[in-house]
């Protein structure tokens, strides 16, 4: 998918000089949704961290998942806070749960309609939105209704 | 073993406030704006300037306590005190570190202080025009959620879910701040009263909120001096002493990417208690609370966390007559709070949690006893505190 859903100008994705989350978004521009898991005790874990929050283990291995959830919550924004939003808008942000991995929770937008009635426990996949040709280069995560 | 509590081992000496302004709109400078308020609050404390000690802040003040004690001609530097987190969530804690250091020897003068002045800085509301981000904010700011409203609608979305919440809860909030701030001269919504039918017209800023929703961004500066409690006779106004301060938030709050376990929450869930433990109250022992509105569905979540409601019952709580002082059943934000009076961080609550004691509120609830703030919601830490008048010490 290359169509974006925001208007170009907004901040662009880069892992943290330190790389703690290099393999996500590396992962997703081969659309791959990877996480980390615990190797110590399965875990899940998300954001991106170097210590399982649940055994300490600093073995947090990265696999891929699968990028289906249901819609844990929502928001509307209408007011543009930033400059590349003026004049744009509405637009939906949802916040995606993953019950099959630890029910972690991942945001992002939600393609479709920005005006439409959005309902709290809908079922949702990932969406791979590419902009390979920027710089720097990234994909987002987005979700649209299953 | 001696109990370990704040409970009546300080006492609010003083408060003092500039003039607050739109935001953009003071003619000091920010560090003038803290000094003014400083030398206010030493006044009406009945103190020396010079004699002030100890200095304690939240939300990365910029008016660095060294500068302050330098410019002041302070005698002495004693207690140099920064509560960390963002938002307006220390406001309170930070009124508890400053009792809690008058009360162990640390210090014995701490001004608690706020200065902001957003024409000289960046406004909170307003992503930063930046090319590139990383960490917790790449998970956020690429999909257009940047500014604090942004941040925390969904947390209430979730609520408002979960209890089958209506927008008139929120809106009974709004109502009450502004119709608060009709009868203060210094509110900048003064003159500006607000009807339900404007309410419904406003526009959406994120939903579920609408402009009135949210707070005003504004400039000006707020302090508060606080003693041990020995020296409560030497104030020249009834004392309020500092029944209880809790600060922090529940397991796993931050986690990353809105992860946080008990999500759909103004985040006191375990902090709440806390303080109704040390103060040796109840929500039914409180007259009147000032509860910071950064965005009225996060004073919903407090009122509720708090057990002043049931989650279940925030429809028929959450009427206007509840929050409207003299004979609401919960007297709220009586001085027009972040909404009407001036955005100062929720210093400004504080403040009129004091004044409400003292019986000078433009607002006054009859001969309050307990006087509560609950400080910036949703953010993490929280904070929140009770004042008592001299009979609950």
């Amino acid at each position: 998918m290359n169509a974006r859903y925001l208007p170009e100008g907004l901040p662009i994705p880069i892992p943290e000089n330190d790389n703690l989350s290099k393999p996500y978004w590396d992962g997703l521009m081969q659309e791959r949704l990877m996480v980390q898991c615990c190797k110590g005790c399965n875990t899940w874990i998300w954001g991106p961290e170097w210590i399982c929050h649940a055994c300490h283990s600093f073995e947090l291995e990265w696999q891929e998942i699968d990028g289906k959830g249901q819609i844990y919550s929502w928001e509307r924004p209408w007011h543009p806070v930033h400059s590349a939003l003026k004049g744009f808008g509405p637009y939906l942000i949802v916040l995606v749960e993953l019950p099959h991995v630890g029910n972690i929770r991942m945001i992002g937008n939600l393609l479709g309609n920005p005006d439409q009635e959005v309902e709290i426990g809908a079922h949702v996949e990932i969406a791979f939105e590419h902009h390979l040709e920027a710089d720097p280069p990234h994909t987002l995560a987005q979700w649209k209704l299953i | 073993m001696e109990t370990r509590s704040l409970r009546g081992k300080a006492v609010i000496a003083g408060v003092g406030e500039t003039t607050y302004y739109k935001h953009g709109n003071s003619p000091d400078a920010e560090f003038k704006l803290a000094l003014k308020a400083i030398l206010a609050a030493a006044e009406d404390a009945g103190i020396n300037p010079k004699d002030i000690d100890g200095f304690a802040s939240y939300s990365n003040d910029r008016n660095d306590p060294s500068r302050l004690a330098a410019a002041l001609g302070t005698k002495e530097l004693r207690f140099s005190n920064m509560q960390w987190g963002g938002g307006g969530g220390g406001g309170a804690a930070a009124i508890g570190n400053a009792a809690a250091a008058v009360a162990t020897g640390l210090a014995d003068c701490v001004v608690v202080f706020r200065a902001l002045a957003q024409g000289q800085f960046a406004r909170f509301g307003q992503g930063q025009p930046v090319k590139t981000i990383s960490g917790d904010m790449a998970m956020q700011a690429p999909y257009g959620l940047m500014s604090p409203a942004q941040r925390y609608a969904m947390k209430c979305m979730r609520f408002m879910h979960d209890h089958d919440v209506k927008h008139d809860a929120m809106r009974a909030i709004s109502l009450a701040s502004y119709r608060h701030a009709q009868s203060n001269q210094r509110a900048v919504m003064y003159g500006r009263p607000l009807t339900e039918a404007d309410y419904d017209a406003s526009r959406w800023i994120v939903e579920p909120w609408r402009l009135f929703d949210c707070c005003q961004e504004n400039d000006g500066a707020a302090a508060i001096i606080i003693l041990p409690a020995n020296r409560a006779n030497d104030i020249p106004h009834k004392p309020s002493f500092i029944l209880g301060a809790a600060g922090g938030s529940d397991h796993r709050c931050a986690a990353p990417s809105h992860n946080h376990p008990n999500y759909a929450s103004a985040n006191f869930s375990s902090v709440a208690p806390r303080l109704f433990e040390m103060a040796g109250v109840t929500a039914a022992d409180v007259d009147v609370l000032q509860s910071y509105e950064n965005f009225t569905g996060g004073v919903m979540m407090s009122i509720v966390e708090h057990g002043f409601c049931e989650p279940d019952e925030v429809n028929d709580f959450f009427k206007p007559e509840t929050f409207y002082a003299p004979d609401g059943a919960l007297p709220l934000n009586t001085s027009g709070g972040n909404l009407a009076e001036c955005y100062m961080h929720g210093l400004e609550l504080q403040i009129e949690a004091v004044r409400q004691l003292r019986g000078t509120s433009t607002s006054q609830v009859k001969d309050p006893d307990v006087s509560m703030v609950i400080a910036g919601p949703m953010v993490t830490p929280v904070s929140n505190c009770i004042f008592g008048s001299e009979a609950t010490v």
